[in-house]
């Protein structure tokens, strides 16, 4: 390691700990991974924490980079609603973590950050996540009329309609997708290693 | 009453418009020749990369970026490989590394020259686009002889670059600068203190130092409001922190002001290229690690162990450590930025893309209001937006 990277990493521990200091049991979890600090939060107080990171001189994260979500579809709450923040004037990256359940709304960061207003409105689009005083939550990057929310993992990669220009009514039409073949996933993982390390025939030995 | 309301009306323009650069739809309520709101309709050219990504290994990946920002295609590579990198922890040949300083350089010049000569084609400049899309045909050239594809170079590698450079490239590359100085001289002249230019771009979709970050400005749109902020000077990646360059910022935050950055940004590449070729050292292009590199075709015609490598990597493909990572570069355009998830596998189990073009693109309706009509294609021009990066 370098000596820059050293001295990085220790003014990553301080911010962390002074975040911790001040968020007290709001903060779940705060971690420090490949020179990226992490913080786990409650939902529900989100927009004071973005305020406090935002206005308290020692953060002046004022630079809202991405909002976006993972789906972690056997996971209870399902949804990991992931921002990451930038201080210009610190020079440093944040990223800020909070698990949601289907169903279940974020409480908007469009109050703090104008910026978050694209944001939210694509992760609604992609995931169905809620957001509770969004000035303007419509769909952003899907058809119009589209229905379902594409990036979650129960979402086919086919889709569940096509499109085409039908000539004898003279307009679009919208059908079921039809495949000329099924749809292939090639599963080229060792069964020996990652994965879980499960062969096939393995469920043999426990049935009864 | 009744007379103002006669008055208000509301237009379409785009999805297919010329001054659009691309399939924007912007509902446009006008009130006259005043824009009063403006609503961006995006996603027409939506192809869900970000769903494919996590269908392919790794590797399949690369092309995706390039695809993106069809004007900025291996600085997007780039970002990605650096994610990639991150978390499987490779070092990168201190060759390879300035072989993709060079290479996004040549990519930034690129896309500059496309974004000035075509802003300067939607408010009545001909010329300079047919000027300098000859050079960037030369510049596409550099592209083929390194990767055999004049733009959707697929050039990065985790670990270094794919090849190495041709032997005379670096001639051709200097003798390509010294004839372009004077070219983008002749542009300059044209253009900056063009009286119809002038009036077309000088104190039009003004944004503040303040209100630019609030909107999550990166790159030259930030510059040109006045905030002294580059990638490549604040968390230097690659070989930048060895490179003397300065960050051209602006004073007034309006059109004129950011197509000022990025003329003189080209300027700046130029200098960071000629450093680039007289500093690089022979050596590797690619690590040296089995795992993440395939091995040369001779050895693998004697090495049992090669044979092997090769065969798990292009079937398998490299596996990631799982964990999350987010990396970014200073792309043309601002700030893209790769957050990746992987979970151990030979997939990533979440790829976002952040284009720095959606921000922007999002702070239209603030920077065309109160304009008239004639002002938002000089806006949209300045703010250098690419849908296949917005949209992905």
């Amino acid at each position: 390691m370098t000596p820059r990277e050293a001295n990085n990493d220790d003014a990553l521990r301080d911010l962390l700990a002074q975040i911790e200091a001040t968020l007290g049991a709001v903060l779940l979890s705060g971690s420090i991974a490949r020179g990226e600090v992490s913080l786990s939060i409650e939902t529900a107080p989100l927009p004071r924490v973005l305020t406090y990171l935002r206005d308290d001189p020692a953060m002046l994260f004022r630079q809202l980079v991405d909002v976006t979500a993972v789906d972690y579809p056997d996971e209870e709450p399902r949804f990991e609603v992931v921002y990451h923040l930038l201080s210009l004037h610190h020079n440093q990256r944040l990223r800020v973590k909070l698990r949601v359940d289907e169903g279940q709304p974020v409480p908007s960061a469009v109050p703090v950050f104008r910026c978050a207003n694209w944001f939210e409105r694509e992760v609604w689009d992609m995931y169905g996540i809620l957001f509770s005083d969004h000035p303007d939550l419509r769909r952003l990057l899907t058809d119009y009329g589209f229905e379902g929310h594409p990036l979650r993992k129960d979402f086919p990669l086919t889709g569940y309609v096509e499109m085409r220009y039908d000539d004898e009514q003279k307009r679009v039409v919208y059908e079921p997708v039809k495949l000329k073949q099924d749809f292939r996933t090639f599963d080229f993982l060792s069964p020996w290693e990652g994965g879980g390390g499960r062969l096939p025939g393995d469920e043999k030995a426990t049935a009864p | 009453m009744a007379d103002l309301e006669l008055h208000s009306f509301t237009v379409n323009f785009g999805p297919q418009h010329p001054a659009a650069h691309g399939v924007l739809r912007l509902v446009l309520e006008m009130e006259g020749e005043v824009v009063e709101r403006a609503d961006p309709h995006i996603g027409l050219l939506h192809r869900g990369t970000e769903k494919l990504i996590e269908y392919r290994p790794y590797l399949q990946n690369i092309p995706y970026f390039d695809r993106l920002d069809y004007c900025s295609m291996l600085c997007q590579e780039h970002s990605y490989v650096l994610a990639v990198e991150k978390l499987l922890g490779v070092e990168v040949p201190l060759r390879a590394q300035y072989i993709r300083v060079l290479f996004d350089e040549i990519t930034r010049i690129l896309n500059h020259l496309l974004n000035i000569t075509t802003m300067a084609l939607d408010i009545g400049a001909m010329t300079p686009l047919l000027w300098m899309f000859e050079e960037r045909e030369k510049l596409m050239g550099f592209y083929e002889q390194v990767s055999g594809a004049r733009m959707h170079a697929n050039y990065y590698r985790f670990g270094g670059v794919n090849r190495d450079l041709p032997a005379g490239m670096e001639d051709r590359i200097r003798a390509w600068m010294a004839q372009f100085e004077p070219k983008l001289d002749d542009v300059d002249r044209l253009l900056t203190e063009n009286r119809i230019f002038k009036q077309r771009t000088v104190d039009i979709g003004v944004v503040s130092a303040e209100n630019a970050i609030a909107l999550g400005f990166s790159g030259p749109m930030l510059r040109a409001s006045g905030v002294a902020w580059d990638l490549r000077k604040a968390q230097p990646y690659e070989v930048y922190d060895r490179l003397d360059f300065d960050v051209p910022i602006g004073k007034h935050g309006d059109c004129w002001d950011r197509y000022l950055v990025r003329l003189a940004e080209i300027r700046e590449s130029l200098k960071i290229m000629r450093q680039c070729l007289d500093q690089m050292p022979p050596g590797p292009v690619r690590t040296g690690d089995k795992k993440v590199t395939p091995p040369p075709r001779a050895e693998m015609k004697r090495s049992m162990e090669a044979l092997i490598h090769h065969f798990k990597l292009y079937t398998e493909g490299v596996h990631v450590p799982a964990g999350e990572v987010y990396a970014a570069t200073e792309n043309p355009k601002g700030e893209f930025g790769v957050y990746l998830v992987s979970d151990g596998t030979n997939k990533p189990y979440k790829c976002k893309i952040r284009s720095p073009g959606y921000v922007h693109l999002q702070a239209l309706e603030e920077m065309s209001r109160g304009h008239t009509l004639a002002d938002v294609p000089a806006i949209i021009g300045s703010i250098d937006i690419v849908f296949g990066e917005i949209d992905r």
